[in-house]
C-alpha cells in the first residue's frame, strides 16, 4: 500500500506544535511505516506536491503566509489547522489591537535603541497584513486540532483515525485550548 | 449647567422614571450628555451613575461627546434610499463640509444616519435637533446650509421644511367615521364596562402592532390581576421601517386614541396612562399636549371623568431605539432604563410598568377600541375574515403614485391595494416592514390578514428597477444597528449576518457562503430572546426562499474566498515600506 | 403527589416556583449555561440553556416548570446550536486561552469543551477592548467579557454595592464600573466581594493568584463542566 503523504509548515507560529508532534516519540517509528513526509522541517522540501494531509501551524500574518497556505490548499487533499494560532490567530493576533502603523514605527522608526531608522523595503521581504488571521479565514479548512500546542496524543488520535478510515474525533481529555 | 440640571431634576420631581425626559433636555441644550451632568444627576436622582451611562449609551439620540449645535440626522430607510438618499447624502456632506458621523470643526453642525424616521411617504427625510424634516432635496439642503451657517434658530426656518402631511388616500371603516369626543366613554358607561369588554371581544379586535393578540383577552387578564394599581400604555414607538400610520392617527385623530386609552383604563381599573411616543415624532408633542388639555377641560381626562373615573395620560418620548416598540422593552424605557426586553413570563398584563399589571396596546388598537365602544362589536366584525376581523390601516410607500394612508378590510388582496395606490411594474412587496415578509409579484392574490400576510402597517412597494439584494442588505444592516445586545444569538448573530450578507452582495461569496448564510439565519431566528432577533433574518430568509438563484448567481465558482479584502490588508505595510511591486500585492483568490 | 416534567424522556420532579433549570439541576440533569448562577436572579441572556418545551424554544433558566412539559435538552440539534452560540462568544471577544490565567478554570472554555467545539467557525471580530489594571487587587480584561451580568448581579444582590453595569447597545455592549474616573480602583470593590469572584470567564481576575494551581490540575482539566456544575449547584437548586 502506498504511504500516506504528509506536508507540514508553520506560518505565524512558534514551531511549538511541530515540537509537540515530535513528542510522539517511539510512536513516530510506527507512523513512519505508514506515512512519508513531503514539505516539512525534517525533509528540506521547499514546495509541497500531491499530499494527502497538510498540517498547518500558525496564523496568517503576512503575504508569504498567504502564498504558502494557498499552495498547501492546492496540494493537500485534507488540510488541518493545528493549534491555537492556526485556529484563532493565537498570541501573534494579540498585535491586532495595535494599529500596524504603530507596530512598524515602534520597531523600525522610533523605538528605543533603533539606529538608522527605516522601514525595511526589500522586495524579498513579505509585507505584513494589518491583522493576523486564523487560516480558516483565508482558505477552506477540513479539520481543526486545538491546543497550545495540541498534545502528541491529539496528533496520534487524529492521524490513526484518518489512517484507519474513521471520521476523526477527539475525546474530552484531548480537547484543550491552552 | 449645574443650575440647569437642578431645575430639570426638580421639574421631573427627581423621578428616575423620567430619566429619558431629563436626558433629552440635556442633549437638546448641550448637544451631548456631559460627564459632569451624569455625576450631578446620579446624586439628584439617587441612582448609580452607571444606570445613567447605560441609558446614554443605549439610545441613538444621546451622545457622550458633543454633536453640532445643529444635529442633522438623515433617515436611512429603504424608502429614503429609493428616493435618492445616497446621492443626497453625498451632497449634504459636500455642502455642509462635514462627514457622516462627524462634527464640523466649528462645532456648528454634525451629520449622521438615523433609522427610518417615519416619513416614508414624504422623504427623503431627516431630523434636525429632533425635529422632522421632509421632502429633502438639493435646494432645501442649500437653504439649510445657509441657515446653519448664519446660525438661524430652527423657529425661524421656513415652516414648509417641517411640514408633515397626513396623505390619507383611502379611509375605510374607522377613518371615514370618527367618533364624537366622549361618545365612546359615555356609551361604555351606559352599556356597562363588562358589557363593553364583551363588545370588544365580540368585535374580534386583535393587536394592531402586528403580533395580533386578542385585545379583549389582554384587557380581561389585566383586570383580573390581584394587584389593583394598574397602567395603560399606548405604544406609539412606531419604529418599523415603512410604518407611519400611527403618526397620522396621532396628528389628526388623537382624541379618539386617547379615548380608547381611557376606555381601557375604565375597564381594567387604571388611574395612569402613558403615551410612549417615538422620539422621531417630537413635532407632535405640543399638539398632543393640547389635545390632552382639551380633554381635561371637557372632563374626559383627569379626576372624576363622567363622575366615574380618575385617569390621566402622560406623554413620554423615546430617544432613538427600535427595540422599544417591543412591549417589555418599552416598559423598561418608561421606567427610565435601557430598552432591553424582559424575560417572559411574567407578561406585562401581570407585571408591567413598575411591576404592576399593565396593558400595552398599539395606537391603532386604542383608536379602533373607541370606535367599537360606540358602534358595537358586530359593526366591526362585519368586515374582515373569520380570523381577522375589521379593517387595517396601512402606510403605503415606495414605488407607487400615491404613497400615504389606506384603510382596508382584512381579506383584501395585494392586487387591489396595488391598483389603488398606483403601483405599476411591481417586482415585489415588503409586508410588515423588515421584520415581516417579502413577497414576489407571483403572490399578489394573497390577502391582508393575520392568517396570511400580517402587518403592523408597513407596506413597501418595489418596482422592477429595484434590486432584491439591496433591500435585504438595507434591512439586515438595520437589525444589526438596532439589536439591543442582550442575548448572544442576536447581539453577535445580527452582526455576523450583516457581514456574511455583505460578503455575498459585494461579490466575494463562494460555494458554501449561501448555505452558511442560511444556517446563520436559522440560528438567529430560533434562539433570539425577542421578536427583533427572531425576525432579523426574515429579509434574507424570505428573499432567499423566493430568489435562490439570485443569491447563487452572486457566488464565484470557487470553493472558498476570504471574507476580508486581502490586498487592502497589505495597504499600511505597502505604504510604509514604500513598495508597489507585484510581490507587494495579493490576489483575493487563488483562482485569479 | 409530586409534580413532574419530562426532560429527554425522564420524569423530573419540580415544585411550584422552580424554573426548568432549577428542577433539572436538583434532579442531576445538566443543562449548559453561562449567565446562570443559582444564587442570583436568572438573566436568560447567554441562550446556552436553550431547550425545547413541547416544541417551543425556551431559556431553561428563566422558564417556569409546569405540568405537562415535555422538555428536550441533550439532543444533537440543541447541542449543535449551543456550540454555534458558544462560537459566537469566542469570535465576539478576544479569547486567547494560552495567555489567560483563567484557562482550565474557565466556564466559557469548559462549556466549549463539553460541546466538543474544535474551532471558532465564524470570522473573528478582533474588537479593540481595553484592560483595567488600576485596582490593587482585581483586574478587568474586557477582551473576555461575555455580558452575562453575573458580576453586576453579585455586586447588587450579594455585596450590597453597585460596582458593575453593562452599557452600550448591540455589538457595542461593554462592562462599565461605578466610579467617576471610570476606573475600577475608584470604585468600592474589594477583593473579598462576591462580584470579584463570580466571573465565568477570565474577564474579572484576582491579581497575584492566577497560577497558584498549575495548568493541568485545574477544575476542568479532567472533569467535565456537567459534573462540576451539578456538584456545586444541585444544592442551591434543591
Amino acid at each position: 500500500m502506498a504511504k500516506i503523504r504528509i506536508a507540514t509548515t508553520s506560518l505565524a507560529g512558534c514551531f511549538g506544535c511541530h515540537m509537540s508532534f515530535l513528542d510522539l516519540d517511539e510512536r513516530l517509528v510506527a507512523l513512519a511505516d505508514l506515512v512519508e513526509f513531503d514539505r516539512s522541517p525534517i525533509t528540506d522540501i521547499e514546495h509541497c506536491t500531491n499530499c494527502d494531509i497538510g498540517l498547518i501551524e500558525g496564523g496568517v500574518c503576512n503575504s508569504e503566509n498567504v502564498h504558502t497556505l494557498r499552495e498547501f490548499r492546492k496540494n493537500c487533499k485534507i488540510l488541518v489547522a493545528v493549534g491555537a494560532c492556526a485556529i484563532n490567530g493565537g498570541l501573534p493576533a494579540m498585535r491586532n489591537f495595535i494599529p500596524l502603523e504603530e507596530c512598524l514605527s515602534e520597531a523600525y522608526l522610533d523605538g528605543i535603541g533603533v539606529e538608522n531608522p527605516q522601514i525595511p523595503s526589500d522586495p524579498e521581504l513579505p509585507l505584513l497584513l494589518d491583522k493576523v488571521r486564523p487560516i480558516h479565514e483565508v482558505v477552506k479548512i477540513d479539520y481543526f486540532l486545538p491546543g497550545c500546542p495540541p498534545s502528541a496524543d491529539v496528533f496520534w488520535a487524529f492521524l490513526t483515525d484518518l489512517l484507519e478510515g474513521r471520521e476523526p474525533s477527539l475525546s474530552y481529555e484531548l480537547v484543550h485550548y491552552d | 449647567m449645574q443650575q440647569f440640571i437642578q431645575n430639570l431634576a426638580e421639574k421631573n420631581q427627581h423621578q428616575v422614571t423620567h430619566l429619558l425626559e431629563i436626558l433629552r433636555e440635556i442633549q437638546a441644550r448641550y448637544h451631548h450628555i456631559p460627564a459632569d451632568a451624569i455625576e450631578q444627576l446620579a446624586l439628584l436622582l439617587k441612582i448609580p451613575r452607571t444606570q445613567i451611562i447605560s441609558v446614554v449609551e443605549f439610545y441613538s439620540f444621546f451622545t457622550d461627546s458633543p454633536r453640532g449645535q445643529y444635529e442633522l440626522l438623515i433617515s436611512d430607510s429603504i424608502t429614503d434610499h429609493m428616493l435618492g438618499k445616497k446621492n443626497l447624502m453625498e451632497y449634504i456632506v459636500s455642502k455642509l463640509k462635514v462627514g457622516v458621523g462627524g462634527v464640523r470643526s466649528d462645532g456648528l453642525v454634525s451629520l449622521d444616519n438615523t433609522s427610518c424616521s417615519g416619513m416614508c411617504d414624504q422623504g427623503p427625510a431627516g431630523l434636525v435637533n429632533g425635529h422632522a424634516l421632509t421632502h429633502l432635496d438639493r435646494s432645501r439642503i442649500d437653504t439649510i446650509a445657509e441657515l446653519i451657517n448664519q446660525q438661524i434658530p430652527l423657529a425661524d426656518w421656513p415652516a414648509e421644511f417641517f411640514q408633515v402631511d397626513d396623505n390619507i388616500h383611502k379611509p375605510g371603516l374607522l377613518l371615514s367615521q370618527g367618533i364624537v369626543h366622549g361618545q365612546a366613554l359615555k356609551k361604555a358607561m351606559a352599556r356597562g364596562l363588562k358589557a363593553t369588554l364583551q363588545e370588544i371581544d365580540q368585535s374580534g379586535l386583535r393587536g394592531r402592532g402586528g403580533a395580533g393578540f386578542k385585545t379583549a383577552m389582554k384587557w380581561q387578564f389585566c383586570s383580573e390581576e390581584a394587584e389593583n394599581e394598574r397602567y395603560v400604555v399606548c405604544n406609539a414607538d412606531e419604529g418599523e421601517p415603512g410604518t407611519f400610520k400611527d403618526r397620522v392617527l396621532l396628528n389628526s385623530y388623537a382624541h379618539q386614541v386617547f379615548e380608547g386609552m381611557t376606555l381601557c383604563a375604565a375597564i381594567i381599573g387604571a388611574k395612569q396612562g402613558f403615551l410612549y411616543l417615538r422620539g422621531e415624532y417630537l413635532h407632535l408633542v405640543d399638539k398632543l399636549q393640547s389635545v390632552l388639555d382639551e380633554r381635561r377641560q371637557f372632563g374626559l381626562l383627569g379626576n372624576n371623568i363622567l363622575d366615574r373615573l380618575d385617569f390621566d395620560i402622560e406623554i413620554r418620548l423615546g430617544a432613538g431605539a427600535y427595540i422599544c416598540g417591543e412591549e417589555s422593552a418599552l416598559i423598561e424605557s418608561l421606567e427610565g432604563k435601557a430598552g432591553i426586553p424582559r424575560n417572559r413570563p411574567p407578561y406585562p398584563v401581570s407585571q408591567g410598568y413598575l411591576g404592576k399589571p399593565t396593558v400595552v396596546n398599539n395606537v391603532e388598537t386604542f383608536y379602533a377600541a373607541a370606535a367599537i365602544a360606540v358602534n358595537g362589536g358586530d359593526w366591526f366584525a362585519s368586515v374582515g375574515t373569520a380570523k381577522s376581523k375589521g379593517s387595517k390601516i396601512l402606510s403605503i410607500c415606495g414605488d407607487c403614485a400615491r404613497p400615504g394612508i389606506y384603510e382596508y378590510p382584512f381579506g383584501t388582496t395585494m392586487q387591489k391595494i396595488l391598483t389603488d395606490c398606483g403601483a405599476e411594474d411591481v417586482l415585489g412587496l415588503q409586508i410588515g416592514g423588515p421584520s415581516g415578509t417579502f413577497i414576489s409579484n407571483q403572490e399578489f392574490d394573497r390577502k391582508l390578514a393575520f392568517e396570511d400576510l400580517a402587518t403592523g402597517g408597513s407596506f413597501i412597494v418595489f418596482n422592477n428597477s429595484r434590486n432584491i439584494l439591496d433591500i435585504a442588505h438595507n434591512f439586515t444592516h438595520f437589525f444589526a444597528h438596532e439589536s439591543c445586545g442582550f442575548c448572544t444569538p442576536c447581539r453577535v448573530g445580527t452582526s455576523l449576518l450583516r457581514q456574511q450578507l455583505d460578503k455575498i452582495v459585494d461579490g466575494h461569496g463562494s460555494a458554501g457562503d449561501v448555505v452558511a448564510l442560511e444556517e446563520l439565519c436559522q440560528l438567529v431566528k430560533t434562539h433570539s430572546h425577542c421578536g427583533l432577533g427572531q425576525t432579523a433574518a426574515n429579509p434574507v430568509l424570505t428573499t432567499l426562499e423566493r430568489y435562490p438563484e439570485l443569491y447563487q448567481s452572486q457566488l464565484k465558482l470557487i470553493s472558498y474566498e476570504p471574507g476580508f479584502d486581502l490586498d487592502a490588508a497589505l495597504e499600511t505595510a505597502r505604504r510604509m515600506a514604500n513598495r508597489d511591486d507585484a510581490g507587494a500585492h495579493l490576489a483575493q483568490t487563488d483562482a485569479e | 403527589m409530586t409534580k413532574t416534567i419530562t426532560i429527554d424522556g425522564n420524569a423530573i420532579p419540580f415544585e411550584d416556583g422552580q424554573t426548568i433549570m432549577d428542577a433539572a439541576t436538583a434532579a442531576g440533569v445538566y443543562i449548559p449555561h453561562l449567565c446562570h448562577h443559582p444564587e442570583y436572579t436568572p438573566h436568560g441572556s447567554c441562550k446556552l440553556c436553550t431547550v425545547r418545551v413541547n416544541g417551543r424554544v425556551c431559556s431553561a433558566c428563566t422558564f417556569p416548570a409546569a405540568e405537562g412539559q415535555d422538555v428536550l435538552n441533550n439532543t444533537k440539534d440543541l447541542n449543535d446550536d449551543r456550540q454555534k452560540i458558544t462560537q459566537m462568544l469566542f469570535v465576539e471577544g478576544n479569547h486567547f486561552c494560552p495567555s489567560c490565567e483563567k484557562t482550565g478554570n474557565c466556564q466559557l472554555q469548559a462549556v466549549a469543551y463539553y460541546l466538543n467545539m474544535l474551532d471558532d467557525h465564524f470570522p473573528h471580530f478582533y474588537a479593540h477592548r481595553e484592560m483595567d489594571a488600576s485596582h490593587h487587587d482585581v483586574l478587568i480584561d474586557h477582551n473576555r467579557c461575555i455580558f452575562c451580568t453575573l458580576c453586576v448581579r453579585a455586586s447588587q444582590q450579594k455585596d450590597g454595592k453597585d460596582v458593575f453595569a453593562i452599557s452600550g447597545r448591540g455589538i457595542n455592549k461593554h462592562l462599565i464600573v461605578n466610579s467617576k474616573s471610570g476606573q475600577l480602583k475608584d470604585t468600592d470593590l474589594e477583593a473579598s466581594d462576591q462580584a470579584a469572584h463570580i466571573c465565568p470567564t477570565g474577564a474579572i481576575l484576582i491579581k497575584r493568584t492566577g497560577y497558584t494551581v498549575p495548568i493541568g490540575e485545574r477544575i476542568y482539566d479532567h472533569k467535565q463542566i456537567d459534573e462540576v456544575s451539578l456538584a456545586s449547584e444541585a444544592e442551591d437548586h434543591g
